[in-house]
């Protein structure tokens, strides 16, 4: 495929990119339609209140219990694994993780990777990882392939293509697949989709995919698709490789029955999907097709800072269904590539400042109202709007403060002059002289209030003070302050 | 590699901040199997379950044969002719796929799986028409297929084909998915490979869309076999 490199963008120009996509009206229109549609569909799921809430309880119960015991389940995770005879292998980060898959290539001679969908694989650039060293990564999720073909990332975790229309998916077929006319009818898109990766299934030495959920006590890993390339990515090619965040592992393969149900509900508004491929271990003796050889890639990638504070730890419930960004209005207004991280809207928010640190997630976690729609529909009941308020705090502590679990980048949005001015306000506030001459004099000298009051004017009138304060009214009316 | 530091290094992460462990999931087991004890097809009759079958997987554009024991080979195999299906792959060992190769018309030709994939996987990606498969049983609520594939009908025999042909009893119906693993007792073995099949291989990755037949099989048929219905009623 294309040995160039993706065109990579920083989330810490976040501000200047939602600038451009509030004016992008296509991105407008296309992201409006597909938030109804996925709105609808996940509501039309949910029928009987009381059993999605219900659902909502099972859920977030199943992932805390896992995430309570995370440590010995991973531990039993590998053990079954191993006695499966699945390779296992652990990657405290995205180049680890790339090293450790190049090396299964490289022994294997293998030339080219065929991909089921895959975020982490996503999270850790596996792709640009692996042309560099004369490796072809295909996708083969059709989503994914069109990202691919497009040279860009997915806007969104579920649906990657979200953000183009048939149109450019049209033109972008009709350039890169040989044979192909110019269409926008989506089966003859779709047609000409799986004949180009066809070939592929056949050909490819690896098949990488990611995982949904992985059960301790059997070594499953159960993975949830609707095209068939992710049963094609594991079945066919000679070596699976699955890559997936330390987080993912329940204790017990029943556990996952509930969360698989939330996971399509929410996600696309099916019941179920078309396949739910449990694979446990490699080609057993006297099969006769299947991989022969199998690993299992754990990635912590910042998951153990998450981890390691109590209440940031519930980050780690996710279950990757999207529903938060499909109900975010902010994520509806300036689409997925926006946030420039691999996780676009409230859970990429929640989730990006541990892989990436504050330093450069600062902005994204300011990017919401705390209107709180995402912890409404999130299916395991992550407080996203908490979560975040938490993250600006870090966000603004200070640096040099000595906290019990600093998060990477503290700090990030530090100002000492913001600093000072709540102090002054908090002081004012708590001394009843202090603010009613303060009062007086805001009121007084209202007339100087700044024309430019930093980022508020940038879009707004200035603040200036009343004339009189609501307590000054009220005495004159005889009720006292 | 530096996959064993790796392991210590986020074993002992986790270790640290970890509450005490609390594995015992006897309650959390009691709550799933109470949410799903209240499924509405619990208490259904095989043949409410086989029409549930029937409604939601025709939903999803699958097709739907209800049969019996006698009839059902000369059915499909009146249907696979008329479909221009010229190469079946299925499995001659098992009773089912004896009976269906007795059932085809002459001049289509029906072979079994005999050698590893790697063997003739180009010919099976581009020569095949169809194949057929005995679903080990039945999820009525979802119109799912649980597909536990063996020697005799590898995993791509119901994935590679642009159209998948499976048979499933009646009385293998289960209400839901969690009665399924229950009573399969799926913890206490699982094969290499369990597929769950509700329907063709479809996407909406373009526009939200719907548009079938993305990677695997574009068509579905489903025969639903009743069998002794009256017996477990």
């Amino acid at each position: 495929m294309n040995a160039r490199p993706m065109h990579f963008v920083s989330p810490a120009d976040f501000r200047e990119r939602v600038s451009g996509a509030l004016q992008d009206q296509a991105l407008r229109t296309s992201m409006r339609g597909a938030m109804e549609f996925l709105q609808t569909k996940r509501s039309n799921q949910f029928p009987d209140a009381d059993e999605l809430e219900q659902l909502r309880d099972l859920g977030e119960a199943i992932r805390q219990h896992a995430l309570a015991n995370l440590p010995d389940l991973l531990v039993q995770f590998e053990a079954s694994l191993q006695a499966l005879g699945v390779q296992v292998h652990w990657a405290s980060n995205a180049d680890e993780a790339n090293a450790i898959i190049y090396e299964i290539a490289q022994r294997g001679g293998a030339r080219s990777i065929v991909k089921g969908k895959s975020m982490a694989s996503e999270e850790v650039e596996l792709n640009h990882y692996m042309s560099e060293r004369g490796i072809d990564c295909v996708e083969s999720d059709m989503g994914e392939y069109i990202v691919q073909l497009a040279e860009e990332k997915p806007s969104h975790i579920v649906m990657p293509a979200l953000h183009k229309t048939r149109a450019e998916i049209g033109a972008l077929f009709e350039r890169h697949l040989p044979g192909t006319p110019y269409t926008e009818d989506v089966d003859t898109l779709i047609q000409a989709g799986r004949r180009a990766l066809r070939q592929e299934f056949a050909d490819a030495d690896i098949g990488l995919s990611g995982v949904n959920f992985a059960a301790a006590d059997t070594g499953t890993l159960w993975l949830v698709e609707n095209e068939g390339n992710g049963r094609l990515s594991t079945t066919v090619p000679d070596v699976h490789i699955a890559l997936m965040g330390v987080e993912k592992v329940v204790a017990k393969l029943e556990h996952i029955v509930p969360l698989a149900s939330l996971l399509t509900r929410s996600a696309t508004g099916q019941s179920i999907t078309t396949y739910f491929n449990l694979i446990t271990g490699p080609r057993r003796a006297g099969e006769l097709d299947g991989p022969r050889e199998m690993h299992v890639v754990l990635l912590d990638n910042g998951r153990t800072q998450a981890y390691a504070d109590q209440q940031l730890r519930a980050t780690l419930q996710c279950i990757r269904c999207g529903a938060c960004m499909n109900h975010c209005p902010v994520y509806e207004r300036v689409g997925g590539h926006a946030y420039g991280t691999t996780y676009p809207g409230p859970i990429g928010k929640i989730i990006s400042p541990h892989l990436l640190g504050l330093e450069e997630t600062a902005d994204l976690v300011t990017a919401s109202s705390l209107c709180g729609a995402c912890a409404e529909v999130c299916p395991v009941r992550i407080p996203i709007p908490s979560l975040l308020v938490r993250l600006r705090t870090e966000a603004n502590r200070d640096p040099a403060q000595q906290v019990d679990q600093p998060l990477r980048g503290q700090g990030a949005s530090f100002s000492r002059g913001e600093r000072l001015v709540w102090r002054f306000w908090s002081g004012a506030f708590a001394r009843p002289s202090v603010y009613r001459w303060f009062r007086w004099l805001a009121t007084r000298m209202r007339a100087f209030a700044p024309s430019s009051q930093l980022g508020w004017t940038r879009h707004r009138a200035p603040l200036v003070p009343a004339r009189r304060s609501l307590s000054d009214l009220l005495r004159e009316r005889g009720q006292a302050e | 590699m530096s996959g064993m530091g790796s392991r210590e290094r986020i074993l002992g992460a986790l270790r640290t901040s970890a509450p005490a462990p609390a594995p015992d999931s006897r309650e959390l087991e009691a709550r799933i199997n109470k949410h799903h004890a209240r499924g509405t097809l619990r208490a259904a009759l095989p043949k409410q379950r086989a029409d549930e079958m029937e409604r939601v997987m025709t939903s999803v554009r699958t097709e739907v044969i209800r049969s019996d024991a006698a009839s059902w080979p000369a059915l499909l195999a009146a249907k696979l002719g008329q479909a221009g299906v010229q190469r079946l792959l299925l499995d001659p060992v098992t009773a089912e796929g004896a009976a269906l190769v007795a059932a085809l018309p002459g001049g289509m030709q029906a072979f079994s799986f005999s050698q590893p994939l790697e063997a003739w996987k180009n010919s099976l990606f581009s020569t095949v028409d169809a194949g057929f498969t005995l679903a080990r049983s039945g999820i009525a609520a979802t119109g799912t297929l649980v597909l536990a594939p063996d020697a005799g009908t590898p995993r791509t025999v119901s994935l590679v084909p642009p159209l998948h042909v499976a048979l499933v009893y009646a009385s293998t119906l289960h209400a839901d998915l969690h009665a399924a693993m229950h009573s399969e007792r799926w913890s206490a073995g699982m094969p290499t490979n369990l597929v769950l099949v509700s329907g063709p291989s479809k996407t909406s990755d373009i526009q939200q869309t719907l548009a079938y037949g993305a990677h695997g099989p574009a068509a579905l048929w489903v025969v639903i076999v009743d069998d002794g219905m009256e017996a477990q009623a």
